[in-house]
């Protein structure tokens, strides 16, 4: 069990690191699809197969084919991209440190909520998550089919956008 | 757990293996001729001009996104779907709500023409 | 260990018979194709042309291997790699047979009996579109990349019909595993009795999602050459022809398994066989089953011409995905109103 969760989140690490330091964006990609079958391997150990299973669907196979999508239908001949001004580079490096300092005190100084005990094996199961969802967590379910409904007015947007430029 | 997702493991390291073996073996076997006139890529005989890999329409993309949104909200429909008969008339009314609002956005969406992918 | 050692028997066995079926189901197209068409078909290769996949997989090895000067090296291999891999791995969930009994051992003819079956193949699915994309772009050949986006888009759409039939059917079984799915329906109870319009809708887009004709634009040969593999050459090639035969191969299992009762035959258990044959015999009514499937697909691929691209857009996004969302309410008011 623990040699698995080393071998997987070494996986994952390598897999992320892989992500920033690829050159070729497509690449990147593949890094990430890696990186995420290697987070549904964690939900696995964790008993959460549900879970899992989405992370694979969602992130693997819809996210991933939306940016890889994205790669293929942009300019890549376009190697060298241009270089950003100093100033720029700082600012970058600056709000990286923000965020790792923020997430390193999320960390140690929130009170320990990583369980250790066994999981009892039902609680990541689609039969446990169905009433969850839809008894206590009923009001935030309905609200994400308005989030939908706001994500699909931006698709529009986008769409109407290119047809403009079309027609001048 | 093992029981369950080890198998899965097994056949995929079955599949890799032969996958593998079989790329290596034909890289080995067949034979290797190069001259400038074959290794460009084939368009039916015409000069290749210009590189394959140019912007393309943004059409495409849109249905990418719209692919990625209706996907997100099938995954929501699995949990209703196994506690169908356990959730009963309630679950069913919440989910006929959410439904709404997925068939407004479609319909929002034909309306506007996003689907359309007939010449204009 | 000797769940183990049964488990990488058993998956060395579905993974040859996976492939010996990919193989003659090759044959099998080419026959009928000359069958319709008023012709002989291959017959040189062994009595009736029996042996002709053989020598076809002996020859890709024997041809060239070519890679374009200006593809992308390591993804033009990686591409029909990860078309096989991710064909060959739907194989893991689906119910081959009914337990059977070796030396007082309990064997279960399938791969694993994961609580989450169905979503695993949905999962897996949406993978596929992954060897195509990369295949197709890494050629740097225009009519690839065309073909490619093509491709991806029509599998990406056809997901969410397929995706939404699913869910009709989950409502009735109320399981995910193809396992207790596939023993809910004995005795008769298949599930395409109450489900005939999830079934249509899973069938037309497991046509999409195999590429298969009437949606068989990603390699339309009047149009894009030969689409995504135009490029490709020896077992690269090979493998993305094998991976289709495969998804068609899976396609019709994983419906014989959901809709027609799988390995269930009305009667099957009142001939008086012992467990361990009715058992056999179950697996060889499956196997009909996938082989009266996989014939309907040639059957059509010889019989239909192939759609328009926007035709295709609009049955999938304006036809097939209303049409699902209406099957999944109508399925969920009449079974709570019915008990």
């Amino acid at each position: 069990m623990v040699t698995l969760f080393l071998v997987l989140s070494l996986l994952t690490v390598l897999s992320a690191l892989c992500v920033v330091f690829t050159r070729n964006l497509i690449y990147s990609v593949l890094s990430l699809i890696v990186c995420f079958f290697a987070i549904a391997g964690h939900y696995v150990l964790l008993k959460a197969s549900f879970l899992a299973v989405i992370q694979v669907i969602v992130y693997a196979g819809a996210i991933m084919v939306l940016f890889l999508f994205m790669l293929m239908l942009m300019n890549l001949n376009k190697k060298a991209e241009a270089s950003k001004p100093f100033s720029l580079k700082v600012v970058a490096v600056g709000v990286c440190l923000l965020v790792l300092v923020a997430l390193v005190s999320i960390v140690f100084l929130s009170a320990p909520r990583v369980c250790f005990a066994p999981l009892a094996p039902v609680s990541g199961s689609v039969s446990a998550l169905g009433p969850l969802l839809f008894n206590e967590y009923a009001i935030p379910f309905e609200l994400t089919s308005i989030l939908f409904l706001s994500a699909v007015a931006g698709v529009v947007m986008i769409g109407s956008y290119g047809k403009k430029a079309k027609k001048q | 757990m093992f029981h369950a997702y080890g198998p899965i493991f097994i056949l995929f390291a079955v599949v890799v293996g032969f996958v593998g073996t079989t790329m290596l073996a034909t890289h080995l076997l067949g034979p290797k001729r190069h001259t400038k006139a074959k290794d460009e890529t084939f368009e039916c005989g015409v000069p290749s001009v210009g590189n394959a890999r140019v912007p393309f329409s943004v059409h495409y993309f849109l249905i990418a996104i719209l692919f990625v949104l209706f996907d997100v909200e099938v995954v929501f429909f699995y949990p209703w779907a196994v506690n169908f008969h356990f959730l009963g008339w309630k679950g069913f009314g919440e989910i006929l709500l959410f439904t709404l609002t997925v068939c407004v956005s479609l319909i929002y969406l034909i309306r506007h023409g996003v689907l359309d992918f007939e010449q204009e | 260990m000797l769940f183990w050692i049964e488990k990488i028997s058993l998956v060395v066995l579905v993974f040859c018979v996976t492939l010996v079926i990919a193989m003659y189901a090759t044959l099998a197209e080419r026959k009928f194709a000359a069958f319709f068409q008023d012709r002989i078909g291959p017959d040189r290769a062994g009595p009736f042309g029996l042996l002709q996949p053989l020598a076809d997989g002996i020859k890709f090895f024997f041809k060239e291997e070519f890679i374009p000067a200006n593809a992308d090296r390591f993804l033009f291999v990686l591409g029909p790699c990860l078309s096989m891999i991710a064909a060959c791995m739907t194989t893991a969930v689906i119910p081959w047979g009914h337990d059977i009994v070796i030396f007082g051992q309990t064997m279960a003819l399938q791969i694993a009996d994961l609580n989450v079956g169905v979503l695993y193949l949905a999962g897996v699915v949406s993978l596929g579109v992954y060897g195509i994309m990369i295949g197709g772009w890494a050629s740097n050949n225009k009519y690839s990349v065309l073909s490619a986006i093509r491709a991806s888009s029509q599998m990406i759409s056809y997901e969410l019909a397929m995706g939404l039939a699913l869910i009709a059917l989950v409502m009735h079984t109320g399981s995910l595993s193809l396992r207790e799915i596939v023993q809910a329906q004995h005795g008769g109870h298949w599930n395409v009795f109450f489900q005939p319009l999830g079934f249509l809708l899973f069938l037309i887009c497991s046509f999409a999602e195999a590429n298969r004709v009437p949606f068989d634009l990603a390699e339309c040969e009047t149009e894009l050459v030969g689409g995504y593999h135009t490029e490709y050459s020896s077992m690269k090639l090979g493998f993305y022809l094998f991976a289709e035969y495969i998804n068609m191969f899976i396609a019709s299992a994983v419906m014989s398994a959901l809709y027609f009762g799988g390995y269930h035959f009305p009667g099957l258990y009142h001939i008086g066989l012992s467990d361990n044959s009715a058992a056999l015999v179950g697996v060889g009514v499956f196997f009909l089953k996938i082989a009266a499937f996989m014939f309907f697909f040639i059957w059509i691929r010889w019989t239909l011409p192939r759609f328009r691209y926007d035709q295709l857009m609009r049955l999938g996004w304006k036809i097939l995905l209303p049409l699902a969302i209406a099957n999944m309410i109508f399925t969920g008011f009449l079974s709570l109103l019915l008990g």
